[in-house]
């Protein structure tokens, strides 16, 4: 049995699999399956400062590979979230991160304050969600806005701060830089990439919101790639995710750069994936005699 | 067990009509859990989402589900093409189903097309307090005819061309029936008309909606529908607060 135990940002996971924001709600229904232990963590559904009702259907769109959404960031609101939800995630037994986005400054700060009181494990930082106008993505598209919010959220956490980057910028290396400098903890990346699909018969893109986030397999190698940048330019750890829906993938993840690692999509195909994607690490690992899975963080051998 | 992922064997495969198919799986628990008016997710080899499909059947003596769906695209076109002895992977059963009340009132179940399937099981313990209102495309589309006489219901179909009993709407055949509640599924236009007329005679009425969906359970939020509660509008979700919601409820968008 290998040792499948990670830290990040000076918090200890006992694997390196974490539920993905926006795939996983607050973990209730997928303790119907297995107990939540089971995960490394749960980074929980995005929350802002307010309740959001979402975009209007249809919100998801199947593709080649994997699929978009545009949700809309709908949740109940930081504060439901720490009264009706967070005490319920605590008893589970697994690292709790809470992803916050916001429209300004003051309010990702606002949210960083209320959750600096609670019990909360850490805090990702969504600039990066595609689907709404006002969803942090207007801060995490260049690097004087990840900067200054990076800096200004700083001052108001007292957790872990993991800022989560958007692959829709053209060098993601510097978006990772900007935040390390304004005293990021830790970088999750990547969130989806901007996509549309078009019904040929009306004409009309599927999506109500147009256009959606991509995620899923097809993902992958795009993610791989900008883990290894990132892990090139910056010294914090490095939560990667984007399409990983096997043991194989989580392991290239790892190879490339990312000390933990976020499952998403493949939870809609397979709710035990992360289950099995924990044994099937361990096996890996066992098999070629490394004792312990964050010595496979970076190895990658580039030509 | 609220619901759960279970390999299912085919143990019947029957095609309907040109393009609906009939499956019956064992599956044990999941059959035990399952309430009329409950879907299921099945899991199409490399497929990103799996397909939500109607339980048409529940038989809690055999442990079987049964499933009666229409080819619509690439995951259900797979679909048709399994056998008896495939096993399916299906998370089931999934979303709150219809809320049968008391079985000894005049119940009409209003089915439109592939909306039919879920139906059945619903209108079976109402037998003869029941009337199937089935409105079909044309004859060849007729489905599931015997299986309400069987639950001895009493049955009326109307068909777009007038091949096979009324020719016209389902609405049109609701008009001269006297009911207590209404239990539907089919297409928008049908489902609208048959609120419409609930709200007018001010019967109970509860419909099933379909929505593009991801996970099924109710994290995602991927499958949306705009609903209202103590005169304030949301949005909820097909997956968990439904498929079937009470009419008053549901707020139709243009």
């Amino acid at each position: 049995m290998a040792d499948l135990k990670v830290t990040v940002a000076g918090v200890e996971l006992q694997n390196p699999l974490i539920a993905a924001s926006g795939t996983f709600g607050f973990g209730r229904e997928f303790a119907e399956f297995y107990p939540l232990r089971t995960l490394g963590g749960i980074s929980c559904k995005g929350i802002t400062l307010k309740e959001r009702p979402g975009n209007p259907p249809p919100r998801i769109a199947e593709t080649p590979g994997g699929m978009l959404n545009a949700v809309g960031l709908q949740n109940p609101g930081v504060d439901h979230f720490i009264k009706k939800d967070l005490p319920w995630l605590r008893e589970q037994g697994t690292a709790v991160i809470a992803n916050i986005a916001g429209n300004t400054p003051e309010e990702y700060c606002e949210m960083a304050e209320k959750l600096s009181d609670t019990s909360i494990d850490m805090i990702e930082m969504n600039i990066s969600c595609p689907n709404v106008k006002q969803g942090g993505v207007q801060f995490g598209t260049s690097c004087t806005g990840v900067e200054s919010i990076t800096a200004a959220v700083r001052k108001h956490c007292q957790k872990p701060l993991m800022v989560k980057l958007s692959p829709n910028v053209s060098d993601i290396s510097e978006i990772a830089a900007a935040a390390e400098s304004a005293g990021a903890d830790a970088i999750s990346m990547i969130n989806t990439l901007t996509g549309m699909r078009i019904d040929i018969q009306t004409r009309r893109p599927i999506i109500r919101n147009n256009t959606g986030g991509l995620s899923g397999s097809a993902l992958l190698p795009v993610a791989v790639r900008m883990v290894n940048q990132v892990y090139r330019r910056v010294k914090i750890p490095i939560v990667g995710m984007g399409g990983i829906s096997k043991w194989q993938d989580a392991v290239e993840m790892l190879l490339a750069g990312a000390s933990a690692l976020q499952i998403g999509t493949v939870l809609f195909s397979d709710p035990y994936a992360p289950v099995k994607i924990a044994s099937g690490l361990n096996e890996y690992l066992d098999r070629n005699r490394i004792a312990k899975v964050s010595d496979l963080t970076g190895q990658v051998q580039l030509w | 067990m609220k619901y759960d992922v279970m390999l299912c064997k085919i143990t019947e495969k029957k095609q309907l009509t040109g393009d609906v198919f009939d499956l019956t799986v064992e599956a044990g628990p999941l059959a035990e859990a399952a309430r009329p008016g409950q879907f299921a997710q099945i899991y199409v080899p490399g497929k990103t989402l799996r397909r939500p499909i109607s339980i048409c059947g529940i038989d809690r003596t055999t442990k079987t589900l049964r499933f009666v769906f229409q080819i619509r695209g690439e995951g259900t076109a797979w679909l048709a093409e399994t056998k008896t002895g495939d096993s399916l992977d299906i998370l089931a059963p999934l979303g709150t189903g219809y809320d049968l009340g008391d079985t000894r009132r005049k119940a009409v179940f209003v089915g439109g097309g592939i909306g039919v399937p879920p139906l059945l099981e619903a209108a079976k313990p109402f037998g003869e307090n029941a009337t199937a209102v089935l409105g079909f495309r044309d004859k060849g589309n007729v489905i599931l005819k015997e299986d309400f006489e069987k639950n001895g219901n009493r049955v009326q179909i109307a068909t777009d061309d007038g091949s096979c009993g009324h020719h016209g709407l389902v609405t049109d055949l609701l008009k001269d029936l006297d009911f207590d509640i209404i239990f539907a599924c089919g297409p928008t236009p049908m489902l609208k008309a048959v609120c419409k007329l609930a709200a007018e005679r001010k019967v109970p009425c509860q419909i099933s909606l379909e929505e593009r969906m991801a996970c099924g359970i109710g994290a995602c939020l991927g499958c949306a529908c705009r609903l209202r509660k103590d005169g304030r509008e949301y949005y909820g979700h097909v997956c968990k607060d439904g498929p079937v919601f009470a009419s008053e409820n549901v707020v139709w968008e243009g």
